[in-house]
């Protein structure tokens, strides 16, 4: 047995009573001729957030969490329960609730086993406890005035400083028990500058699987401050964004948000398997220039959106979904890979044990091409060059989709030239993905602050790639 | 089973407890909320049970004041162990936080008095059975309203019930049920190698207010099939249709705006603008807190303020902020009791429905989605991607998609041309349809 799920056992079910043939009793409840699968998911996590504002410890605030979600699959119905009182009673009565979907079978025992963790992707800590709250207020404080101190225009700054820990254990009737215990930590730098009765913003973060110190190393925290300062001064500047289809290039790192909503989603099971996505039944063919090949990896060490196993205890895995443009694969959960016939590919990610897992991405990124970026920049005439961006969403029927620029540029005469406004950028996924014509050599993961959204529910994510150019892609400016 | 009221006096008891609590553990003041939700959501997909999900969720948070330094925490575990360390949380984090002179609960003499009965809760008796048949007839509506739906991402009924209890150490303490349900239904329709989605939902406190389940159905397609073959418009200005349940968006904005936190922290575009013109003087924005059954009806705030009938906007003119205790202290103001924001918020219509708005348009854009999240409330400069329909000579011409619209906020509220009378219903946030005299459209 694994040290993860010893973890798991002594930190949610002993403190309970619950002991681990009481899940195999409980999987019992949940098996029968009509059910195909079958799981319980146990989850208890701990959050603890601060905030500076004006120049003071605003806000500090602890949540703890905990619970379990009881699932069962009969062909494409699923039947799902919840509960935040974790008594073998209370538990059964759920796992009946679940059942419910099918009323046929026989109960039959079943028996779990778990299965050596190969590899820890990142250590099973408590970030919490891992700063006293006087450095956790003192850190805060130092980046506020490395902020301030760049430059008297700074007139507001607002820092926060996450920690998480979250530890699961899935417990399935297909034998599967496994577990993880995941360290989340995140700090996040706002700035308003202000020049001549003009305002403007600028933010910048980071975070990883590990612990607090993660931002006192390379002085991490202190280059946020001074990356949202210079962003907030850049956009003191900007002009009009152009209105138009232009070339557009994109900075390496953050921008990979655009891979996230052009395929990412469109490329996830469910969608494919229910034939609702742009990309449905395209396996093999030809979605995107020769020149891309993206990959969803959740194997990366430490990184935001990484697991060592995902929500239903399948090992997170590096999917290649397009390779030199060809469509390769998509993400996969138990319940649709099943019903797909393929193997699942660890994506299955739920917010939390009172949601459904579905088909999530981890890290997507852009393999790098042989490009130099500034070789990209020089063949653009006029054109956009965006290095920063807020958030995005897709369509992923219609393969519509959208991404804000927060730090854009105008390219003239092959040279970054002016700073503009934000703008948001529009295009269709398979579309945009054949006008990827050049591909720089310079790949680069974002600094680990993404949160995706599907269904209403959030996890962290992660996204990368190295400078790209599109030949054309929509630019919503105000300019002409 | 234990009915709503039994229940009441438990959470209310709990709320009691974390609040003598936090003073045995030293706080000079403290706050509670508990809240209780339970409730059924049900999805068919393509006319069979897809998913069925039995809700209970449980939350109980607590702040805690020593003098002007703050600390909160919040678990779903009521058990009095839970209750003892989440106190013990509030206050350890109270020793780090600063000294701030504008912490502290709201001021006591604005707490509310009366707490009429607003007639929220309306419990939905529905056996799973029953919900499946809904969910299906809606769905089958949809499916067949036209040839070209050919694909669906299924019907969902969802039907929640749920408690709120909120308290403090002024001595206020309030509670109510409420109730929420909701059918909402989107299909996939194809027309050569044209794929598109749209959904449609009704929404209510009461489930006898629904829409009929084959009417959200029917609609749902038809707003599907009518995107079909969607194509781009070229780059110009144009005069801009919001329909109303995207304008709904534009005024969530404008509240935004003047919201206290975005001006205390010089983070909105509308700062210092109390007494300006904001819109053109025939717009009125008001605030009903105490409509009966509405989405977001409550007699006092998150701080248990009263809550109070409130113009915003009067002939055009900026009259209120929207201020919590905090945001008021920063400012030297005052609450206005929109601690948790603003409830029941409506925009007054002109004589024009969405038919009336085209037709004085004339030509322009009718926007029926917007997607992404282009505007920087600093600035009020907007961008956002949008598809809709082409409109010549009145009437709407081919739907348009991989478009953009761009303009300022501030800009846009003074050239709103007119509002519709089609209003959007189904929000806390209501209007009608806004005609927009100039946006800047980005396309082929």
């Amino acid at each position: 047995m694994s040290d993860l799920i010893q973890i798991a056992q002594d930190t949610i079910l002993a403190p309970v009573g619950l002991i681990e043939t009481d899940l195999d009793r409980m999987l019992g409840e949940l098996t029968g001729s009509a059910i195909d699968a079958a799981d319980i998911y146990f989850q208890s996590s701990r959050l603890e957030s601060w905030v500076l504002e004006d120049g003071i410890i605003k806000e500090g605030s602890y949540n703890i969490e905990q619970g379990a979600g009881i699932r069962a699959i009969s062909g494409d119905k699923t039947g799902f329960a919840y509960s935040d009182e974790l008594q073998l009673p209370t538990l059964l009565e759920a796992a009946k609730a679940a059942r419910a979907i099918t009323r046929s079978g026989a109960e039959r025992s079943v028996q779990i086993a778990g299965l050596p963790t190969p590899r820890q992707l990142y250590a099973p800590i408590n970030p919490l406890p891992s700063l006293t709250e006087t450095d956790k207020v003192d850190l805060l404080r130092r980046v506020d005035a490395e902020a301030r101190r760049q430059d008297p225009r700074v007139k507001q700054v607002i820092v926060s400083l996450v920690g998480a820990q979250d530890v699961v254990l899935v417990a399935a009737i297909d034998g599967t028990l496994n577990a993880d215990v995941r360290p989340l930590v995140r700090l996040n730098v706002h700035v308003i500058a202000e020049q001549n009765g003009r305002r403007e913003q600028g933010s910048s973060g980071g975070g990883a699987r590990k612990a607090f110190d993660f931002f006192l190393q390379e002085e991490r925290a202190l280059g946020y401050a001074r990356e949202a300062v210079r962003q907030a001064l850049v956009n003191l500047d900007a002009v009009e964004a152009p209105a138009g289809t232009m070339p557009v290039v994109l900075g390496p790192g953050w921008p990979g948000v655009l891979l996230h909503e052009a395929v990412g989603h469109g490329l996830e099971g469910d969608f494919n398997r229910k034939g609702t996505s742009a990309f449905s039944g395209r396996l093999g063919e030809q979605v995107a220039s020769s020149c891309c090949t993206v990959v969803d990896d959740g194997t990366l060490p430490g990184r935001r959106g990484s697991l060592n196993v995902d929500d239903e205890g399948t090992e997170s895995q590096c999917t290649v979904l397009i390779e030199n443009g060809i469509l390769k694969g998509y993400m996969q959960d138990k319940h649709n890979a099943r019903l797909m016939k393929v193997d699942s590919t660890g994506n299955g990610r739920r917010e939390s044990y009172a949601h459904l897992p579905m088909p999530r991405m981890t890290n997507t990124y852009m393999l790098a091409g042989e490009a130099e970026p500034d070789e990209i920049i020089a063949t653009v005439d006029k054109g956009l060059y965006a290095v920063n961006f807020g958030g995005g969403q897709v369509d992923i029927t219609s393969g519509q989709f959208v991404f804000s620029a927060s730090e854009a540029y105008l390219i003239e005469n092959g040279k970054v030239t002016r700073p503009v406004k934000g703008a948001t950028l529009i295009g269709n996924g398979p579309e945009t993905m054949t006008k990827v014509s050049m591909v720089g050599n310079d790949l680069k993961l974002d600094a680990g602050v993404g949160v995706c959204g599907k269904e209403g529910q959030s996890v962290p994510v992660g996204v990368g790639q190295p400078t790209l150019k599109i030949d054309e892609l929509t630019v919503g400016g105000t300019g002409q | 089973m234990i009915n709503m009221q039994q229940r009441q006096t438990q959470l209310e008891q709990l709320v009691d407890d974390l609040l003598s609590e936090a003073k045995r553990q030293g706080a000079t003041a403290a706050e509670a909320g508990v809240s209780s939700d339970s409730g059924l959501s049900l999805t068919v997909r393509m006319g069979a049970t897809e998913t069925i999900e039995h809700t209970r969720d449980n939350g109980l948070g607590v702040t805690v004041y020593f003098g002007q330094r703050k600390g909160s925490a919040s678990t779903s575990d009521f058990s009095p162990q839970a209750i003892k360390e989440t106190v013990e949380a509030a206050c350890n984090f109270a020793r780090y936080t600063s000294e701030d002179p504008c912490a502290g609960l709201a001021d006591a003499g604005l707490m509310a008095t009366e707490l009429p009965n607003l007639d929220l809760y309306h419990p939905w008796d529905l056996a799973v059975d029953e919900a499946i048949e809904l969910a299906t007839r809606c769905e089958t509506a949809a499916r067949d309203e036209d040839e070209r739906i050919f694909n669906s991402e299924g019907a969902t009924l969802n039907s929640h019930s749920g408690l709120h209890v909120y308290g403090n150490t002024h001595g206020f303490i309030g509670g109510y049920p409420s109730s929420r349900h909701s059918l909402s239904c989107a299909v996939v329709g194809k027309e050569g190698e044209n794929m598109q989605r749209d959904y449609w939902y009704t929404l209510s406190r009461l489930s006898g207010e629904m829409e009929l389940p084959e009417l959200v159905g029917k609609v749902a397609a038809q707003r599907t099939v009518s995107r079909l073959g969607s194509r781009r418009v070229t780059t110009q200005q144009a005069p801009v249709i919001f329909q109303a349940d995207v304008a709904v968006g534009l005024l969530r904005s404008f509240i935004g705006a003047i919201r206290g936190s975005a001006l205390y922290r010089k983070a909105s575009f509308l700062l210092d603008s109390l007494d300006e013109q904001i819109f053109p003087g025939f717009v009125n924005i008001h605030e009903e807190p105490h409509l009966l059954r509405g989405l977001a009806s409550a007699a006092y705030d998150n701080e248990g303020v009263a809550t109070t009938q409130r113009g915003y906007i009067s002939d055009g003119i900026l009259q209120s902020y929207v201020l919590d205790s905090y945001a008021a202290r920063k400012l030297g103001m005052q609450t206005t009791g929109n601690a948790g924001g603003v409830r029941n918020l409506r925009i007054n219509s002109g004589a024009l429905d969405l038919q009336g708005l085209l037709k004085k348009m004339d030509s322009g854009l009718l926007v029926t989605e917007l997607m992404g999240q282009g505007l920087n409330m600093v600035t009020g400069d907007y961008s956002r991607g949008a598809a809709g329909f082409w409109v010549e000579n009145g009437e709407i011409q081919y739907p348009v998609e991989e478009i953009t619209i761009a303009g300022n906020l501030r800009e846009m509220f003074m050239g709103l041309q007119e509002v519709g009378t089609d209003v959007e219903t189904r929000s806390s946030v209501q209007t009608g349809s806004w005609l927009i005299d100039r946006m800047m459209i980005a396309g082929g």
